[in-house]
């Protein structure tokens, strides 16, 4: 009973983090994009109230804080539309199935050493990294999905290439992370942590790995230059063109709860987790505890801004270079990588 | 004419120099706008828009407006021109008909009874303002129309004639009133 309150309570917490983090991470997408084509970005919205504060509300107002509780309370209030030319249950059913996986993933990430005595982890299960890819996989069913539901075409085309793009980059990335493991020795992801903090953070021991998994994850979330799937220029808005509203702003939201599950993946996976070189520990205090949760938190935000940086700098490959990328550069290479830890290890153990 | 594509070397080939040049030259704008105050917005004026409103370009094409001559009458003769030539068809000009409303000005049959352009439909192209033999449509410096309804974008003749103003720039029938006036006066001037 105790176990099932405190998962609840864990699960509750991660869920409102990590919707706050979407909503803020669209404000940031917005904010860095305006920076760097040198504009200013969302600085009007403010409640009236808020303004009334001196100083601090025209400043927050100027920073677009508030922006994204207008974007919420709109999508809320838009009209639903459903075109009568869907199919109508898989139409209604495709947002649902892109948002969910996303947060799935983020059971089995350990965000925090310990809070009091409760290890900082949904659930810790033994086969984490396992369980991470079978979920992932499924994000791709709600784009094909939508791209189905939608009858017509634009869509249908978003969704083949998503198939297509995220099945490619689903192998190059799973065999990316093989070498972890073989030097870890373990698949729990507490684990995976544990061992960081003890021989240094794994991007030291295997960059390559990083590197195949860091670009993988942009295909996998459809991000710029990745994000054929969308590319608004060639098929106005990809897997998402007919929907509208909130249906619509879930589709949003897996994209983001997606880069924010890849963000947690690559923390845990390369660079050490909460931990930190000289605070490896798992926390005695409640202090240290939240300490190891803000080092988590601030190497995911990390990773969010360089997604959203990318974005902004790359222009979109073409189809056939990106699978070219995927097929004949990430596959080898990944391969050539296992192969090559693997002698070592073995070497070493001789 | 065939372009020698020139090959690129293995290090170009791995993608990573122009990924770190994009990061360099994007990065750069970013410092810019954000430490530096180097925005758009500031280079244009010292605000930002709604504010402090953009000035147009000398030959800006804003809303197309009816325009009155020099003596404050409509320069319209309702011919359809406009009407015709326009691509996304957002001009209505009701005709005055055979015995309705006469011109309000010499050297005129007819004025139109109504005159009306939606404005959600105009493209600003100018053609109207090109094809037009009286010069009584033109494209002024108004970029920002809005309103509530649909219906509230369709400047009817007086809204359109009342945002013109006058134009006294082009006064394409003085001359030749002028003339016909002379030739009432008796005895003929040679």
């Amino acid at each position: 009973m105790e176990f099932l309150l405190i998962s609840l309570i864990k699960v509750v917490a991660v869920f409102g983090a990590v919707l706050t983090m979407f909503a803020y991470a669209v404000l940031a997408e917005r904010k860095i994009s305006a920076w760097i084509q040198g504009r200013v970005g969302p600085n009007r919205t403010a409640p009236p109230l808020a303004l009334k504060i001196p100083i601090l509300g025209r400043l927050l107002q100027s920073w677009g804080v508030f922006q994204p509780m207008a974007d919420g309370l709109k999508a809320f209030l838009k009209e639903d539309f459903t075109p009568n030319y869907v199919r109508k249950a898989y139409f209604w059913l495709a947002p649902a199935i892109a948002m969910v996986p996303a947060f799935l993933v983020l059971a089995v990430i350990p965000f925090g050493s310990k809070l009091g005595n409760e290890p900082m982890v949904i659930a810790n299960l033994d086969v984490g990294i396992l369980y991470t890819f079978g979920i992932i996989s499924l994000g791709v069913y709600g784009i094909v999905l939508a791209g189905y539901a939608s009858n017509s075409k634009y869509p249908f085309l978003g969704g083949i290439r998503s198939s297509a793009q995220m099945i490619s980059y689903e192998i190059a990335m799973g065999m990316s992370v093989i070498p972890l493991f073989l030097i870890v020795g373990e698949l729990n992801l507490s684990e995976v942590i544990t061992w960081q903090a003890k021989n240094g953070w794994l991007i030291l021991y295997s960059p390559i790995s990083f590197m195949i998994f860091l670009i993988a994850a942009f295909a996998e979330t459809n991000r710029l230059p990745f994000d054929l799937p969308e590319s608004e220029t060639e098929l106005v808005g990809g897997y998402h063109t007919e929907y509208s509203s909130m249906k619509f702003a879930l589709f949003f939201m897996g994209e983001y709860a997606a880069m924010i599950a890849a963000s947690a993946m690559m923390v845990t996976l390369f660079f050490g987790g909460w931990t930190l070189p000289g605070l490896s520990e798992p926390a005695g205090s409640i202090a240290a505890g939240l300490l190891h949760i803000g080092i988590f938190v601030a190497k995911l935000l990390a990773f969010m801004v360089l997604f959203i940086w990318v974005r902004w700098m790359l222009p979109r490959f073409r189809y056939d270079q990106l699978m070219d990328l995927g097929w004949r550069r990430f596959i080898p290479l990944a391969l050539a990588n296992i192969l090559v830890t693997a002698v070592v290890l073995w070497m070493k153990a001789k | 004419m065939i372009v020698k594509r020139e090959k690129l070397t293995f290090w170009e080939r791995l993608y990573l120099p122009a990924l770190l040049g994009g990061f360099k030259i994007t990065g750069s704008h970013l410092v810019d706008t954000l430490f530096r105050g180097n925005n758009v917005a500031k280079q244009v004026s010292e605000g930002y828009y709604p504010e402090i409103p953009w000035t147009v370009g000398q030959n800006y094409r804003g809303a197309p407006y009816l325009v009155r001559d020099q003596e404050g009458h409509t320069k319209c003769v309702s011919c359809q021109l406009c009407e015709f030539v326009c691509p996304p068809k957002a001009i209505k000009i009701t005709p005055p008909g055979p015995d309705g409303l006469t011109a309000d000005r010499p050297n005129a049959e007819k004025m139109p009874l109504e005159f009306e352009i939606n404005m959600l439909r105009c493209i600003f192209c100018g053609f109207c303002q090109e094809v037009c033999p009286e010069e009584a449509i033109f494209l002024q410096k108004d970029y920002s129309l809005t309103g509530l309804s649909r219906a509230e974008m369709i400047y009817d003749k007086e809204k359109l004639l009342s945002l013109g103003g006058t134009h006294a720039g082009i006064q394409k029938w003085k001359h030749k009133l002028e003339e016909a006036k002379e030739q009432d006066v008796f005895p003929v001037k040679s």
